[in-house]
């Protein structure tokens, strides 16, 4: 059952991103990229990653599909027809999906518990972690204490974004002074 | 190497293609940047691709779960998320500002534009 | 869109859901899917169709932008400072095992403070790059 509706939320995924890739019409784009980003949420959830389908959900779906829409009220939804041929763009594309292709080959096999990336730190994380933070979501202890200093970095980067957004769009008093003075 | 186990991986390298096309074939620099949201989420699914047990449970620990998926891929993933609506917003920032430094966001014309004023 | 009276009773009902919800993802999320993240988000959304309802120059009051631009930096403070008070307990940066006489309940204190100082940042961030967005006037085409 789960497999089936991974391939069918996987259907649905290739359908939205290719009409992303076609479309013209900028608004358009900005509401695909929202059920884009609620569509891999399903799918998240289906590969039991609750938290991350969750985040996705709100952050990808709610807030960035509003952010675009609040930029295109101030860039506009018209998209020029492109002039060059589509042929160099397609070549590229086509190349690296194949390597990349030919790479996943040495991937271990899907859903495998026996998989590298699930040995290493992973066992000692769902072992200890009950009596060591006393939590029992594994995601909220790796994610605040294991990994605390990655969150911490994370959280300065969202910081910096804020404060870069802030810089570039918030000067709106200062630019309208220099525009009286001629400059 | 069995083609069903690796279905994810394949699907996942044909979405981030399809992104990475909108990227270097769309000269609208919003489009630019939702192609690029989108390769980004394909990412993220190949992430969690990874880190999914067949049969294993969301990793909240419960009594009686013995096999649960592994966690180290979501909290990544979940902190990547947030950061990607944040450079988002910046990205759509730089935007709103070259639309109104040149007057539109199409790349070729932007780059006439340079030319021209030298 | 201030003239939807449909939009305006649904919008009244709802944002304070939305944050009551907010709150309990943020304070469940030891338990449950949830924690600083989605909570910060799903607070800032509250605000942003506060906003979109019944317009900006009504949701700037409520929220300040002064107010928001100190709270994202006190968040990101308050994840530095419980870093730095575990050095000075004795332990490493980050370490929340010494800033409690039991290890466990010291990690309990150290994710809580940490996790709200990830929530106010994402929050207020959140809010402060929506303002900036629809607080920009549309400049005239060239």
């Amino acid at each position: 059952m789960d497999s089936l509706i991974d391939v069918v939320l996987f259907a649905f995924l290739i359908v939205v991103a290719l009409a992303v890739a076609r479309g013209r019409d900028l608004f358009a784009g900005a509401m695909l990229f929202g059920m884009f980003s609620l569509l891999s949420a399903g799918l998240f959830l289906i590969m039991d990653a609750a938290d991350v389908a969750f985040t996705e959900a709100a952050v990808g779906a709610g807030v960035s599909t509003v952010l675009l829409v609040a930029a295109l009220s101030l860039i506009g939804t018209e998209e020029r027809a492109r002039r060059r041929s589509n042929f160099l763009p397609l070549a590229i594309v086509v190349v690296t999906g194949a390597s990349l292709i030919w790479g996943t080959f040495d991937l271990p096999p899907f859903g495998d518990p026996a998989n590298p990336p699930n040995h290493h730190v992973v066992p000692r994380y769902l072992e200890k972690s009950g009596e060591e933070i006393g939590i029992p979501n594994v995601v909220a202890s790796v994610l605040a204490s294991y990994r605390g200093f990655d969150t911490f970095g994370e959280v300065v980067v969202i910081f910096a974004a804020g404060v870069g957004v802030m810089l570039l769009l918030g000067g709106r008093k200062r630019h309208r002074q220099r525009k009286e003075r001629g400059l | 190497m069995n083609l069903l186990g690796h279905y994810n991986y394949i699907v996942v390298v044909v979405l981030m293609m399809l992104g990475f096309y909108t990227v270097i074939a769309r000269d609208n620099l919003v489009k630019k940047l939702i192609g690029l949201g989108i390769f980004q989420v394909s990412v993220f699914m190949l992430y969690i691709s990874i880190g999914y047990v067949s049969g294993g449970s969301v990793p909240i620990l419960t009594e009686g779960v013995t096999l649960y998926s592994n966690p180290l891929p979501h909290v990544l993933i979940l902190t990547a998320i947030v950061v990607g609506v944040a450079t988002l917003a910046l990205g759509l920032a730089l935007v709103v500002r070259i639309r109104e430094a040149f007057g539109t966001v199409e790349e070729d014309e932007i780059r006439l534009k340079e030319d021209a004023e030298g | 869109m201030s003239h939807h009276l449909i939009l305006r009773v649904v919008a009244k009902f709802l944002i304070p859901l939305i944050l009551v919800y907010g709150l309990y993802v943020h304070f469940h999320g030891e338990v449950s899917p949830g924690g600083g993240f989605q909570a910060g988000v799903l607070v800032a959304s509250a605000f942003i169709l506060h906003a979109l309802i019944f317009g900006l120059n009504k949701t700037r009051p409520i929220a300040r932008p002064g107010v928001l631009k100190a709270i994202a930096a006190g968040g990101v403070l308050l994840y530095g400072g419980t870093g730095v008070a575990g050095m000075l307990f004795g332990g490493e940066f980050l370490h929340y095992g010494v800033l409690a006489a039991d290890p466990v309940k010291g990690q309990h204190l150290g994710i809580i403070l940490i996790e709200l100082g990830v929530l106010f940042t994402v929050a207020s961030v959140m809010l402060l790059i929506f303002y900036a967005f629809a607080g920009r006037q549309k400049p005239e085409a060239q």
